[in-house]
């Protein structure tokens, strides 16, 4: 099985994953629902740390910008959409 | 400290799985914190292992990326109003668009330098671009028509499907051109298209539809950083990917079964050709209104009270004035519940999270399907800031656009009471035929003052 065959079964196999999870999340959550899928999106860091460092960055500047700008906002929306997510739960804590 | 490659991807599986469990615990409010946690703990795995990576040399970028984030990214959480969560939400999703976009042309320039570009990669580093781009635009005019920087009409022009039509024949033209000709002009004209294609698909689609193009763009966030995940090989972002991917989708398809449209209709922009003909019947019939005490007085006396809560709460800002008339009629040994339709406000779950801040016991608060039985058997309904979404045209009235739609049955309880601002229809510009109803009075004013009014008459009685 080739690569791109390996990372197909992955993502046909997420998906599935996914459609039953998010089937469980009760309705009342659905707003930190999105607000935490909004974080987890931001796992792109990791392909936006891989430009941002990689050797080549020191020989292009159009590379370190382009590295440095993705993982900046990849980086907002992760600490942003963690901590808003956090603070919507903190709400439907209380009481009861 | 270098790793082996497979110690890389057992701790990405792990990071998996920790996201996994994070959505999770969302199936309950009570393991919902902790599913947060497992989530952060997944995303600084994540990141903690990949500093470590071989092909890392530089830290000193990643470093004030990482950190700008977190300075400009805790202080708009922790500050945020709840009544602006969607504009946040649309906002942060724009930003995942263009780092998806950014980090595609980055992958490019870097295999381009070491020459090995290769079909495969192509196709999925332009898919991801073009993904990407639109969510990024798209987000910003949604975060626009949210915080009413643009008109929140929908904006519908002569050959606009046509030219839509045209420009997405046009990215998938110029990316397979792109995958054999390997040349960088092509990967900006597709990211370019791309940029304008998501103004242009979200320019059409009008305020109240607002829950199902969040929902989608959320799904294309997700999509993006699965494309992300294809070019660079790497499993954790596939994986992850797919799953925000479904989330959006399934909440997308959440919200138009509840408004009964299809998600093409949505997308190919609003409702309103029959906006004039409905308000021209609506002069010809009347509806009484009704004073706070009148209503407090009723509200005072009813052994069960619904209140269903639309985006006229939210406007007004009325969900603290609406706790203090639950306290006061709680108090009096009234039941109250509160009922919220799946598309009441700007995003799914917006009306939960209003009541939450102002901390109504979530074990009050009923969906749709839980709630409409309990009607027929109620005293009073007070409706604060919602139209449609209450509407019985949709129940009983074929010609109506909204027939089929499910709807909160308000006007099965003895009496209802609706906060109106003025007699203009809702959204849909359908008419409400439930003003005109025997048991139906209106009370006009701003949600927040006639709340806070009938606190006043509950107090003084």
């Amino acid at each position: 099985m080739s690569g791109t065959m390996i990372a197909v079964y992955v993502f046909t196999l997420a998906c599935f994953v996914g459609y039953h999870v998010i089937w469980g999340v009760t309705p009342a959550l659905h707003t930190p629902l999105m607000a935490v899928t909004n974080a987890i999106s931001a796992i792109l860091v990791i392909g936006a740390i891989l430009v941002a460092g990689s050797a080549y960055a020191s020989d292009s500047v159009l590379i370190q910008v382009l590295g440095f700008l993705a993982v900046t906002l990849a980086s907002i929306n992760i600490f942003g959409g963690f901590v808003v997510t956090n603070r919507i739960l903190a709400m439907f804590k209380k009481k009861s | 400290m270098t790793l082996h490659n497979d110690l890389f991807a057992l701790a990405y599986l792990v990071a998996t799985i920790l996201f996994i469990f994070g959505l999770k615990g969302l199936s309950h409010p009570k393991t919902a914190l902790r599913g947060n946690t497992f989530a952060m703990v997944g995303m600084a795995l994540a990141i903690a292992v990949t500093l470590l990576h071989p092909d890392v040399k530089n830290y000193a970028l990643i470093g004030a990326g990482l950190a700008i984030g977190a300075a400009v990214g805790i202080p708009l959480a922790l500050r945020i109003k709840m009544t602006a969560m969607p504009q946040l939400v649309a906002a942060l999703h724009s930003f995942v668009g263009l780092a998806a976009v950014l980090v595609a042309a980055g992958t490019y320039l870097m295999h381009a330098h070491e020459g090995n570009l290769n079909s495969v990669m192509l196709i999925e580093l332009v898919i991801g671009s073009a993904i990407g781009a639109v969510t990024f635009t798209g987000s910003l005019v949604a975060f626009g028509k949210l915080q009413a920087l643009l008109g929140s009409a929908p904006l519908v022009f002569k050959g606009q499907h046509v030219l839509n039509a045209a420009l997405i024949g046009a990215v998938v033209v110029l990316s397979a051109i792109f995958t054999f000709d390997h040349n960088p002009t092509l990967f900006v004209a597709v990211s370019a298209i791309s940029l304008l294609l998501g103004f242009l698909l979200v320019l059409p689609i009008g305020g109240s539809d607002m829950p199902v193009v969040v929902s989608m763009l959320n799904s294309y966030s997700g999509w993006a950083a699965s494309a992300t995940g294809f070019t660079l090989n790497n499993q954790l972002l596939i994986a992850t990917g797919a799953l925000v991917g479904s989330s959006g989708a399934i909440l997308s398809y959440i919200m138009c079964k509840a408004m009964n449209r299809s998600l093409l209709s949505v997308i190919l922009g609003g409702f309103g050709t029959t906006a004039e003909a409905a308000a021209a019947a609506a002069s010809q019939k009347s509806c009484r209104s009704a004073s706070t005490e009148d209503a407090a007085f009723m509200f005072e006396n009813a052994s069960r009270l619904i209140v269903i809560p639309g985006y006229g709460m939210a406007v007004a800002q009325a969900q603290h004035a609406v706790k203090e008339l639950y306290e006061e009629l709680h108090g009096r040994g009234v039941e109250v519940k509160f009922a919220i339709h799946p598309v009441a406000g700007r995003m799914p779950g917006h009306m939960n999270v209003l009541l939450a801040e102002s901390e109504i016991p979530y074990d009050a608060v009923l969906e749709l399907e839980e709630v409409n039985p309990e009607f027929a058997r109620t005293d009073a309904v007070l409706v604060i800031g919602a139209n449609d979404v209450v509407n019985p045209a949709a129940r009983n009235n074929k010609s109506s656009p909204l027939y089929g739609m499910p709807i909160l049955e308000a006007y099965k309880s003895k009496m209802v009471y609706v906060i109106k601002r003025s007699m203009s229809p809702g959204y849909s510009g359908v008419d409400n035929d439930l003003f005109y109803f025997d048991n139906c009075s209106l009370i006009f004013g701003d949600a927040k003052k006639v709340c806070e009014g009938l606190v006043n008459a509950l107090k003084t009685h």
